[in-house]
């Protein structure tokens, strides 16, 4: 029977020897992220930014520039209007109303008022929201919270596990991914709302899963082969782990994908940036998170003065016993 | 190692069992449900506000006005005590500037007396601290309430309005509503099936204090003239401009209603009204006194109407008109029957969602988590074949575990739970992934098909774990601080994550071994 395989066996591409190349186009990369975000900033949803948004359904398609003209009249500031996934559904976002929450639900009134004299029983909303100042203010500090309380989570847990130089390395790469999704927010202004910090915190996820996968590699690797040089070893583990780190990347990205296509359109700011994600946290753990072990001093000796992950392989060789 | 041991066969077919008979409620119709015997599972999964149409609601208890309310009746108390009958403390300056409430003594040598009797208004508080602090400097007292008594009031507020909420939304016909606490002074009001939350928003935004007052004809109504102590001048509901000099003692409070509801009178819509005993003794009293004078109705200090007395009103009944339409009646009856806020609500957030919206998220989920399933199966055998299989079987059953586990905790799913459950199918094989391909690396350096398998899964063991706990963090955090959706998201993330380690750890490794027991292979293709 015929298999798909993607990485041949017996495959050692001298992943090290391009490390400075990655290291450049990586370091690129954050600063054009940071770049991004510091001119474009983001296109932060009402999550973040407060305001109001409608998403109506009307049963023909409206004329948007009569729509925009007539709510732009309203007085309520800047009205930005879209087509949602279909010519017949309408997303109406209007900017956070000056004073306090209350004036948020006047401006939706109005709003309705002004829809309803244009329309008639012709329009159907789909979804109200609004978000107050107050409101936004408290989700932008826990967003930010959560997504630093989980790297610091895992940088201990890893330290735990292993010993501190994987665990500054899957920070290394997970900061570099969490940069490089920021930037990607700012470029391609994909509204930036909850859903998205929910899409951080699982590209955090994702990429920490790939990366530990590999260290998981290396840890066993100084084990087995004392000879061999570090940076032989960990081109060796990234080889040897790379038909698993490229599986896995493609099943999630197929259902990702198929998200992405089928999902609908709330969903699909999600999905991309998840697909950006993983195609990111595939890459940081193979050209960041592995080959700045090298350069953050990991050798022979630490490996086996560290008593506690020793420990850890005697369950794991069960082989022997077979 | 050739068996597997029967205790995991058991278990793996308990996990297995319980996961397809509790995620079948799932496609059976609510009535067919309730056909079906006790003892089989009948949990759905509750589908989000976001999937099933509703409106969410946060509300804030306006702290202000409570510390104000608080104050005022620290006011009152001072007066009470102060001026009793023969026996009055002379005072002046009596009032509160938000913070504290102070006065000055006429005869500084009344300190002490005065002293002893407003000490009642200062208690111990639970927690040994006094709730009002009185102090005093020749002859000027002040009480000064402390944070914690502030705190506290406002806690028993929030509780005292959640309570009103709960039965203003009782009384509207929303189904399984759900009102919760959230933080020191927020409300989460929840409103599953309801798109256009109108209504609910207005009665919501009213305090609904009614208070009966007598009307204060000393002075000249119209004008803009001086308002006599003890009174105060409100607005009219109906006429704007108009107002009313009404005096500030309470005659009835609606907190003595019994009944309310809305019924005509010569054609109007009018609300009768129907007092507890206390309330009728109350009302009785003071209409007798007071006959041929007019009293007004006013509700959250404004006034409705201002009927005049012309008779003793002692059955406890009474009618409320001004100018309501029908609806407005049928609220205000509404309101009344539920009973006052202690303060009004601001509404911070609204999410309403329509059902169209709700029923096309909950297709395309489908559609996506269908078509997601069959890709991934399909590349899943054309990579790994048999093996493949195996985890496809996996695959399916993760899915039945992350549904069944869902309907049991009564968790809910959101439109971002759904995207949870389609990230979860494709990392789901992830675990199954490792442990293939530890066997593929254990047959090319030379071992039989059964040694490579049984150190294949122990050895990609501990990567697994270790891979898994690290997403299991992100999923943790996520559900500890994110809200709402998110954390329907989380939700899923971790039981899919736990789900998967249990079917590629046990549910593959038992499929595997069945098939190595029957086929005895010689070489393995993998």
């Amino acid at each position: 029977m015929y298999k798909i395989k993607l990485v041949p066996d017996n495959t050692a591409v001298p992943f090290l020897k391009y490390r400075m190349i990655a290291f450049i186009l990586s370091a690129v990369l954050i600063l054009g992220s940071i770049g991004a975000f510091l001119t474009f900033g983001f296109n932060k949803g009402i999550d973040f930014e407060g305001g109001i948004l409608i998403e109506v359904g009307t049963e023909t398609a409206p004329d948007i520039a009569d729509m925009r003209g007539s709510l732009g009249g309203l007085g309520l500031g800047q009205v930005a209007l879209q087509t949602f996934g279909s010519d017949t559904d309408i997303l109406i976002r209007v900017q956070r109303q000056e004073g306090d929450a209350s004036a948020q639900q006047d401006a939706v009134e109005v709003i309705k008022q002004q829809l309803a004299t244009d329309f008639g029983d012709e329009i159907s909303y789909r979804r109200v929201e609004f978000v107050g100042p107050t409101v936004s203010e408290e989700l932008v500090i826990a967003a930010t919270e959560a997504v630093i309380v989980a790297v610091l989570a895992m940088l201990v847990y890893i330290w735990l596990r292993f010993e501190w130089h994987y665990s500054v390395g899957a920070v290394v790469a997970l900061v570099h991914d969490v940069i490089l999704t920021i930037g990607m927010f700012a470029i391609t202004r994909i509204e930036f709302n909850l859903a998205s910090v929910a899409a951080i915190l699982t590209i955090v996820g994702y990429s920490i899963n790939d990366t530990v996968v590999v260290y998981d590699r290396i840890r066993e690797n100084f084990r087995r082969y004392k000879k061999l040089s570090v940076a032989e070893l960990i081109n060796l583990s990234i080889n040897e782990t790379l038909t698993r780190t490229v599986m896995t990347s493609v099943t999630t990205l197929l259902a990702l994908v198929a998200l992405y296509i089928f999902g609908g359109e709330v969903i699909r700011g999600f999905a991309t940036a998840m697909i950006f994600g993983v195609v990111v946290g595939t890459y940081s753990s193979i050209f960041v998170a592995a080959p700045v072990l090298l350069h953050i001093g990991l050798t022979h000796q630490k490996e086996e003065e560290d008593g506690f992950a020793g420990a850890e392989r005697a369950d794991g060789d069960a082989e022997e016993k077979g | 190692m050739n068996r597997f041991p029967m205790w995991k066969i058991i278990v793996v077919a308990i996990v297995c069992a319980f996961g397809i008979l509790y995620t079948l409620p799932n496609f059976v119709s609510k009535s067919a449900l309730n056909g079906l015997p006790d003892w089989l599972p009948t949990k759905q999964v509750n589908l989000g506000l976001d999937l099933q149409g509703g409106s969410h609601l946060l509300l804030q208890v306006d702290a202000d006005t409570v510390k104000t309310k608080m104050m005022d009746s620290l006011v009152d108390g001072v007066r009470d005590s102060l001026r009793q009958q023969g026996d009055n403390v002379g005072y002046r300056d009596l009032a509160h500037d938000g913070e504290v409430v102070s006065f000055t003594l006429r005869d500084p040598a009344d300190e002490d007396k005065a002293r002893e009797r407003i000490a009642d208004l200062s208690n111990i508080m639970p927690n040994g601290q006094r709730d009002v602090v009185i102090t005093s400097d020749d002859g000027q007292i002040t009480l000064t309430p402390s944070e914690a008594a502030i705190t506290a009031r406002l806690s028993a507020a929030v509780d005292q309005s959640i309570e009103i909420v709960r039965r203003r939304v009782d009384e509207t016909g929303v189904n399984e509503p759900a009102i919760q606490r959230q933080g020191n002074d927020r409300i989460l009001v929840q409103l599953p099936g309801v798109d256009d939350p109108d209504r609910i928003k207005r009665l919501l935004g009213e305090t609904a204090q009614l208070t009966f007052h007598l009307v204060d004809l000393t002075s000249d109504v119209g004008a803009a003239g001086r308002v006599p102590p003890g009174s105060k001048r409100l607005p009219s509901i109906e006429e704007d401009g108009r107002t009313y000099i009404i005096k500030n003692r309470v005659m009835v409070s609606g907190e003595n209603l019994e009944d309310a509801q809305a019924t005509f009178q010569q054609g109007q819509p009018v609300v009768s009204i129907r007092f507890d005993g206390l309330g009728a003794k109350q009302f009785g009293q003071a209409t007798t006194e007071n006959v041929g004078k007019p009293f007004a109705i006013v509700l959250d200090n404004k006034v409705v109407s201002a009927p005049r007395i012309n008779e003793p009103i002692l059955g406890g009944s009474a009618v409320i008109s001004g100018g309501f339409n029908v609806a407005g009646a049928q609220d205000l009856a509404l309101l009344l029957r539920a009973g006052a806020l202690p303060a009004p609500l601001d509404i911070l957030e609204e999410r309403s969602v329509g059902p169209d919206l709700g029923a096309d998220s909950i297709a395309a989920g489908e559609i996506a988590g269908i078509i997601g399933i069959i890709a991934v199966a399909v590349f899943m055998v054309a990579s790994y074949g048999l093996f493949g299989i195996i985890a496809n079987v996996a695959l399916a059953m993760n899915i039945f575990l992350i549904m069944a586990v869902l309907s049991v905790l009564g968790a809910t799913l959101t439109l971002p739970g759904i995207a949870g459950i389609v990230l979860t199918i494709g990392m789901a094989v992830d675990a199954n992934v490792l442990i293939f391909e530890r066997i593929r690396e254990e047959i090319r350096v030379g071992k039989t098909p059964l040694n490579a398998i049984n150190s294949g899964f122990a050895r990609a063991f501990t990567t697994i774990i270790d891979a898994n706990v690290t997403t299991g963090i992100a999923a943790v955090i996520l559900f500890v601080m994110g809200s709402g959706p998110v954390k329907g998201f989380a939700v899923t993330l971790l039981i899919g994550i736990i789900s998967s380690m249990f079917t590629a750890i046990m549910l593959s490794r038992m499929l595997i071994s069945f098939w190595m027991q029957r086929r005895r292979p010689k070489t393995l293709e993998i």
